[in-house]
């Protein structure tokens, strides 16, 4: 009996203390980041800090880290692996900012969180004259900018290139085509000779490669998605005939059917099998493509080059992760010589040897024997040097779903071109507003 | 019951109060800093649906998007619903016979519910990959996965593979405890194996199917993994509440996400009445309340049957219920 009581008052008790905890987390704040943009912080500070990244697939990170902590006892870095999924790293690192926690002192952040995170000064300003960027690609450090600040700083780059067939190409004399109308005629002569091949696929799956494909298309065509004062021009004639160009695509069959449910990995092994002529997808592509197991048909016989534009050499969507200190952080002095100290030109050159990350520094692009070591080197930087960020929208989120419904519906011919951007136009006016 | 108040009627209450926020936000034009803070709305989260609606285009045509939310969550769960039952029965029946190895197909049988929800969702995006085992085995072309009625019917195929074992579980247990005699009296009285089957095994079996329907009804309705893993985000025709509430929640609106939530939750608790009060489903199990209820009834009976007759309405009599398998 007096057993039974005691048990009874101590679940009492332990549920009392599970709501107390749950409302303690679930309070949000009522009002959050309605201060103004503050630039001060404790730039002198040294001691232990984390970092938080996405799994670390190359296995070299660990030892890194590891080398950093051996030269600087006294400023411990923890590296805290989070998922491989972006959606699951970002609600990780909005979670904590929301909670205004400095758990994750630095993070590792997708370059299409960039204006969200700045917006709700969840990341810390960097101030240009402690983190100097020169010598690093123009676009990277665009891709850290919001509001004319810097709210990260560049760590790895990413852009697109144009798989192609080089032996079918070569035996028809053929170049790579700089131009879609080009990329027409190779297809032309070489496809009907191939049954079961198409000419070209990219990422027509509903999610974020769609968005990246489009825009792509878009700004190849000399069209923009925001203009650069931030305002929507997605149904001008310019953007309209780039996403004309992939409507007819799949009318005419230049890009197979089954396209529209590609993701990157999908759209590789339509393209090892050899059913694709072109593709188009991000540099990973080229070590697995290359791989003589027999897990690619492949092998030695493609090539890459920029990709191809509407009148001119094409545009890519700027890809890649930048190093951001979170607002809540302590010891930012340790966060920012850590971060200065993981992308240097050395320590960003043994990332891309051991883990083919492409760098953000300008001047590895042009070096000779990295060129020798990855064929895709010199392509890869042109692709990133003209490539163009995705919108810098606040509402990211909604502004790319937005995008892929449009894209959708017009690829799977549900909608005109003109109705579903004209459509795009209006939402995307009401959400970057 | 007062843990329950705490760990059940609290969150709920919270998540009331919080549909009757919005956040606001806008940049601010020179700095591009967020302005944001949450305030009262009232019910607006809930009457946007019909005064602000956002459209979107699914299977069942344009419509707002928790509309559309909606008509999925209802479409899957009585197409799913209706075929686990009919699938589940039947392994039940096969199971329940006796036969040579009947331990491994108990077990085969059993082998899908094991597998975890997100692992299968992945697994049935291979097999209805553009290139991939359905396709071949129907010689079609069919683009599953896009964002179509086929990727319904994607989605429903894997919930059904998935789940029907568990109505066959439970049935199963509603089987085993029916009398080998009852059937044996009917052989003896010639009815055909179709009528032991409607006549006895499933008026028999009823309270523990009803159990089952009822806890796959309510599951099916809170919908995610399956077509957020196996079809993806965004995709209209497969969106159901629960993948609804879950992208504003996403994107920073908590206020819509608890509304959607609580529209969700009312649905249930909705259905749910109507199936313990039209189906009987006895999920309290608790006979002596039950015996209760069926005095008052009585009494209630006969008092209006006096009334009617003019006659003094009798006194209750005061009864102890004695039940032999609640506790004491």
């Amino acid at each position: 009996m007096n057993n039974k009581t005691t048990k009874r008052a101590l679940v009492a008790t332990l549920a009392a203390a599970g709501v107390l905890a749950t409302a303690a987390c679930s309070s949000t704040p009522a009002s959050s980041g309605s201060a103004g943009a503050d630039t001060t912080a404790d730039w002198t500070k040294k001691g232990p800090i984390t970092y938080a990244q996405g799994k670390d697939t190359s296995g070299n990170l660990k030892a890194e880290i590891d080398e950093w902590n051996a030269a600087n006892p006294d400023q411990k870095v923890t590296l805290i692996e989070l998922s491989d999924s972006a959606d699951q790293q970002r609600d990780a690192m909005v979670q904590r900012a929301t909670a205004k926690s400095g758990e994750f002192s630095v993070i590792s952040m997708d370059v299409v969180w960039t204006a969200e995170f700045a917006a709700n000064q969840w990341v810390q300003e960097l101030p240009t004259d402690k983190f100097p960027m020169t010598g690093m690609l123009p676009s990277a450090v665009d891709g850290v900018t919001y509001f004319n600040k810097v709210y990260g700083y560049p760590s790895t780059s990413d852009g697109a290139l144009l798989y192609f067939r080089k032996d079918l190409l070569d035996a028809k004399g053929l170049k790579a085509p700089t131009t879609w109308a080009e990329m027409k005629t190779v297809c032309d002569a070489i496809v009907p000779e191939h049954p079961g091949m198409s000419c070209y696929a990219g990422q027509f799956q509903k999610y974020e490669g769609l968005t990246v494909n489009v825009a792509e298309a878009i700004n190849s065509a000399g069209g923009e998605v925001l203009t650069k004062d931030g305002k929507p021009a997605v149904n001008t004639p310019a953007a309209l005939s780039g996403v004309q160009w992939l409507v007819d695509g799949f009318k005419d069959g230049m890009i197979p059917k089954e396209a529209i449910t590609f993701k990157e990995e999908e759209s590789r092994q339509a393209f090892q099998d050899g059913k694709l002529l072109f593709l188009r997808n991000w540099p990973y592509v080229y070590q697995l493509a290359q791989k003589t197991d027999g897990s690619s048909q492949v092998a030695g016989k493609f090539a890459v080059a920029p990709l191809p534009g509407k009148d001119g050499p094409g545009v890519s969507t700027l890809g890649g992760h930048n190093m951001a200190i979170s607002k809540f952080a302590d010891n930012k002095g340790t966060a920012m010589e850590f971060i200065k100290w993981m992308n240097t030109q050395d320590n960003q050159k043994r990332r891309l040897k051991t883990s083919s990350q492409a760098p953000t520094v300008q001047s590895l692009y042009s070096d000779s024997s990295l060129q020798t070591e990855f064929p895709y080197l010199k392509d890869l930087g042109d692709s990133i040097a003209t490539a163009k960020p995705r919108p810098k929208a606040v509402k990211y989120a909604d502004v790319t779903l937005a995008v892929q419904d449009a894209t959708y519906a017009t690829l799977q011919g549900q909608k005109t071109p003109q109705v579903a951007f004209d459509e795009l136009q209006t939402k995307l006016t009401d959400l970057v507003k | 019951m007062l843990v329950i108040a705490l760990v059940v009627g609290f969150p709920i209450l919270f998540s009331v109060r919080e549909s009757l926020f919005a956040s606001s936000s806008g940049v601010d034009p020179t700095t591009g800093v967020l302005q944001s803070g949450e305030h009262f709305a009232g019910l607006s989260n809930f009457t946007d649906i019909f005064s602000n609606p956002t459209l979107v285009v699914g299977v069942w045509g344009s419509m707002d998007r928790l509309v559309n939310a909606f008509i999925n969550t209802t479409f899957f769960t009585v197409v799913c619903v209706v075929a686990e039952t009919i699938i589940g029965v039947a392994m039940a029946v096969i199971m329940s016979k006796a036969f040579r190895g009947r331990g491994l197909v108990r077990a085969a049988i059993l082998v899908p519910w094991a597998i975890p929800t997100i692992v299968s969702a992945k697994m049935w995006a291979l097999i209805f990959d553009a290139n991939g085992v359905a396709n071949k085995l129907l010689g079609q072309n069919i683009l599953w996965l896009a964002d179509n009625s086929y990727s319904q019917w994607a989605v429903i195929v894997a919930d059904v593979w998935k789940t029907a074992p568990f109505i066959g579980l439970l049935t199963l247990a509603g089987l085993q405890t029916i009398p080998d005699e009852v059937y044996e009296a009917a052989r003896v009285d010639g009815a055909s194996g179709w009528q032991q089957f409607t006549r006895i095994t499933l008026p028999l079996v009823q309270p523990a199917l009803v159990v089952a329907v009822l806890f796959r009804t309510l599951d099916t309705m809170r919908m995610f993994d399956l077509p957020f893993g196996m079809i993806g985000p965004g995709k209209y025709s497969v969106e159901t509440l629960s993948m609804f509430a879950y992208f504003e929640n996403n994107a920073l609106r908590y206020g819509p996400a608890a509304a959607y939530s609580i529209v969700l939750f009312l649905y249930i608790v909705l259905v749910a009445f109507l199936f313990v009060k039209l189906l009987g489903a006895d999920v309290v199990g608790d006979p002596e309340a039950k015996a209760m209820a069926e005095a008052r009834k009585r009494r209630k009976v006969a008092a209006r049957q006096a009334k009617a007759e003019g006659r003094p309405v009798p006194k209750p009599v005061r009864s102890t219920i004695t039940s032999g398998d609640s506790p004491s």
